[in-house]
């Protein structure tokens, strides 16, 4: 059996509440106004697809070896890099190895489902017992543009493979068409739709149920037998038509999350999944539909496996980790919307040095210090003479791999001179569970969430962008928890 | 068996220039004013001059690398000139060559200079650069000296389970300390007295330090003359000798910032440095025996915890003995007598030789009544470089007995 056997969902903690916009903006578009229920998820000023994915990505290796992953792939209609493989930044942040195949997807928010099939086809064609697809988007619409209210950013990530599979993947159904909705050309920042009647009468209402008949009919498959349609379409009035001309209960259809985070555009279908898995029953039948210049539709059954599938990985509590964001110039400035004065000390330049950084690779992405053989201890950044004095081996190190650890804070300041988009700056030293240290940049934490002996987490985020070379870094940060990690 | 500088060399003379926003001077304008000073105070002359050491810590915004630039701002006739660098310490290690050079019996007369020209950097603050390297980049905060040297209070907090606000406490007392003595004195960068309360409540920069928890930014250059005790006894019959008694360096490991030892309160370094200073000047009681101190204030907190890594204040104590007065003007061990780095100013290669200038001219009693330490016999000069984790200590121990 080949299939699903693990997933997860990502929603970025803050939230911006769709009136905020509406509040700043709609006096230059009052139609926005139609849109302006519910929040928005919005990345942080560290985050962006790849950080997103990778957080997806490590929480869907649930418990399974990051070495033992086959394949990574990435989708994004908003990666990084145009060119540099997205996914290899990826498969170095979950400590995949180098033996492996990886792969970006693009071109389309229907990219999510492309990497889910290729990865299931992967495992079926026989070359490995896995693969892992991760699909992440941060979209822009332009101010006041209906994009704007309705894209919300996160990321999902979903392993496939023949081992301890939670739904059978059962087929799959293609339509692809140049239906031209929205474009963002190569070298533009926003997106840009045709009239939204059109889009939802002619794309939403017709290819959305071509998509779910045609697999319904490849599979010779009963949509009264279908326990969840899973399908992105954020025009409220268009969802209830295409469930009324299909006759599908209102209970059927998973909802949209328009209101928790908006249309996430590669990762949603593979978002909406996860949510639904999360309370999926043994023997469910779920119909999984993709949305953009086409459709994908995927039919999986959920199995027994279901049940000791660990701790579920709910979507929920990523909706319930939330920051609202209640200044709409704070988000412009993030997304650098905005001519803001960042001070003589914020021009200061950032080249990157790419011999350097591969051969720190482990290091910078995977998080990897050593271990020393003879006496034990653990240390970051990588050594080669022992860090303990009662020990000074040298070239008796072991890798070990630190993003999942977890440590505590020994100390900490927020730092109001540190050139930043997000001031203060807040970081100070962790001390790793196991042993060692690192001085570390905080994120998604304020100062009153600080304190000495506290737990942290690592998240790979943003370190800096050097906007001259149009060059993201990315390095971990620490995140203040509330819970002990299990691994440490 | 070797055994340290201890009385083999003494400072023949000194110069220091005025400290401050120095817009319309370079860095050779600078060396000159605190040149003019000290030449006239050794009683030498140019040609005297047999080797010179530059601390320097930020070459990129002013003098560049190399030796050349105090060679050619003083003509100096094609002797051995070189330049060093250890951060904060810069200073204090080209008097430290000097020292040694004088010691060792290669030369009779050497200069040991420092400058730093900091308001070219065009913000406010140290430059943003890689001090630790390209790849500590990539790793480490983009951080600030405020923000790394704040997070001594935080540690310093839990390691004795103090409330923050008893150490805001003691540091603004720090502070107001330096703003009192700096006011005396006509060569400090920030020469106003404040009140406590204003310190207490000025903006943060850096949480738990405001803004006047911060030593100034400046521009500034000092000056010494090193040679031995038979040559400054010939060539100044008349001035007790200020001896050299101490001069001790100790560099992080790397076990503070990655071994789990460090509590983060406190210097490994300066307790090593303090060690074996004390053991090179024969001091075995350091509270009772030295008489003042010009420590490396480059925050308030970095006073307060270097009074115990000094040893002058028991482990828990240094907050009880800054606010009772301890280390005031008129207290038991003065500390920070012209202002400190907080109000003479912090160009980062001069300071440490302004530190000594401010011993050397104490134990001569050259300074007004209201500014004099009752007969100084032993004073000690400190510095950190870098950040706590991953910094440069240097101490030097003068003394007249």
């Amino acid at each position: 059996m080949i299939g699903i056997c693990s997933y997860a969902g990502y929603i970025p903690r803050l939230r911006l509440n769709r009136m905020t916009i509406f509040s700043a903006m709609g006096w230059l578009n009052p139609a926005i106004i139609m849109n302006a229920a519910g929040d928005k998820a919005v990345a942080n000023n560290d985050e962006d697809s790849i950080t997103m994915a990778v957080s997806a990505g490590l929480k869907c290796l649930n418990c399974f070896d990051p070495a033992d992953i086959g394949t990574v792939y990435f989708a994004s209609t908003t990666a990084p890099f145009k060119e540099r493989q997205n996914a290899n930044i990826l498969a170095g942040a979950l400590a995949s190895g180098e033996e492996i195949r990886t792969a970006d997807f693009c071109g389309s928010v229907k990219s999510g489902t492309a990497a889910l099939l290729a990865a299931l086809e992967f495992v079926a064609a026989g070359n490995e017992n896995n693969a892992l697809a991760c699909a992440a988007d941060c979209r822009l619409g332009k101010v006041s543009s209906v994009q704007e209210m309705v894209f919300g950013d996160g990321a999902a990530a979903i392993m496939v493979g023949k081992d301890n599979v939670i739904a059978a993947y059962k087929g799959s159904y293609s339509i692809s068409c140049d239906f031209v909705d929205h474009l963002r050309g190569a070298n533009s920042k926003y997106d840009r739709q045709w009239e939204e009647r059109w889009i939802r009468d002619l794309g939403y209402e017709r290819i959305i149920p071509q998509a779910i008949e045609g697999i319904c009919k490849k599979y010779n498959l009963a949509l009264s037998d279908i326990n969840k349609v899973i399908y992105p379409c954020y025009y409220g009035g268009a969802r209830k038509k295409i469930n009324r001309s299909l006759g599908l209960d209102p209970a059927q259809v998973q909802d949209e999350l328009m209101m928790d985070a908006g249309d996430t555009g590669s990762a949603h279908p593979l978002l909406m999944l996860a949510k639904t898995l999360e309370d999926a029953s043994p023997g469910d039948k779920l119909l999984l539909i993709s949305y953009g210049n086409g459709c994908d539709a995927l039919y999986f059954e959920v199995t027994e496996e279901i049940t000791k599938y660990p701790n579920r990985n709910r979507v929920s509590d990523a909706i319930k980790n939330q920051a609202e964001l209640t200044n709409y110039l704070q988000y412009l400035t993030w997304r650098d919307m905005l001519p803001i004065e960042v001070g003589m000390r914020g021009e200061e330049d950032n080249l990157t040095r790419w011999s350097m950084v591969w051969r720190n690779r482990k290091a910078i992405l995977s998080f990897e210090g050593t271990r020393c053989q003879e006496c034990g201890t653990q240390q970051y950044p990588p050594q080669r003479v022992c860090v303990n004095p009662d020990c000074g081996a040298m070239d008796r190190m072991e890798p070990v791999v630190l993003a999942g650890k977890g440590g505590k804070i020994t100390s900490f300041t927020s730092d109001m001179l540190a050139a930043s988009t997000n001031p203060p700056a807040i970081y100070g030293n962790v001390d790793f569970n196991g042993g060692g240290r690192c001085m570390m940049d905080f994120t998604d934490c304020t100062l009153d969430d600080l304190q000495v002996g506290k737990p942290v987490n690592f998240s790979f985020r943003i370190k800096y962008i050097d906007t001259k070379r149009d060059t993201t870094f990315y390095f971990w940060k620490a995140v203040p928890s509330e819970e002990v990690p299990d691994n440490g | 068996m070797a055994d340290g500088i201890r009385d083999k060399v003494v400072v023949l003379g000194m110069g220091c220039s005025v400290f401050g926003e120095r817009w319309e001077d370079d860095s050779s304008d600078l060396l000159l004013e605190a040149y003019q000073e000290c030449i006239a105070d050794a009683g030498i002359e140019k040609k005297d001059i047999q080797a010179a050491w530059i601390g320097n810590h930020i070459d990129e915004v002013n003098i560049g690398k190399g030796g050349c630039y105090l060679a050619n701002t003083l003509h100096l006739p094609f002797i051995p000139v070189t330049r060093v660098e250890n951060f904060c310490a810069s200073g204090t290690e080209a008097f430290r060559g000097a020292c040694y050079a004088v010691a060792s019996g290669a030369y009779d007369i050497v200069m040991a200079a420092g400058v730093e020209k900091l308001k070219d950097v065009g913000y406010g603050g140290l430059p943003d650069s890689p001090i630790f390297g390209q790849l500590a980049r990539l790793i480490n905060p983009n951080a600030t000296a405020p923000g790394m040297f704040a997070q001594l209070a935080t540690a310093y907090a839990s390691r004795f389970n103090l409330p923050m606000e008893r150490i805001k406490e003691a540091i603004t007392h720090i502070s107001w300390k330096s703003h009192q003595n700096g006011a005396k004195n006509p060569r400090a960068h920030l020469r106003k007295e404040i009140s406590e309360s204003q310190i207490a409540d000025s903006p943060f920069v850096a949480y738990p330090l405001g803004l006047f928890d911060c030593c100034g930014v400046s521009d500034g250059s000092a000056m010494a003359i090193i040679t031995t005790p038979e040559i400054a006894r010939k060539l100044k019959p008349d001035q007790e000798l200020v001896k050299v008694k101490a001069l001790q360096i100790s560099v992080s490991s790397g076990e503070e910032q990655i071994f789990n030892r460090w509590d983060g309160s406190g210097f490994m370094t300066t307790r090593q440095a303090a060690r074996l200073a004390y053991e090179e000047a024969g001091i075995t009681n350091p509270r009772e025996e030295i008489s003042m101190l010009e420590v490396h204030d480059c925050f308030s907190i970095t006073e307060m915890v270097t009074m115990e890594d000094l040893q002058i204040s028991p482990p828990g104590q240094a907050p009880d003995d800054i606010i009772n007065g301890f280390y005031d003007l008129d207290g038991q061990v003065p500390c920070q007598t012209d202002g400190g780095l907080k109000c003479f100013g912090h160009p980062i290669g001069a300071s440490g030789l302004r530190m000594i200038y401010e011993v050397y001219n104490q134990m001569l009693k050259r300074w007004p009544e209201d500014r004099l330490v009752n007969n100084p016999r032993l004073g000690l000069t400190h510095n950190l470089g870098g950040v706590p984790s991953h910094n440069v200590c240097s101490i030097c121990i003068l003394g007249t007995i």
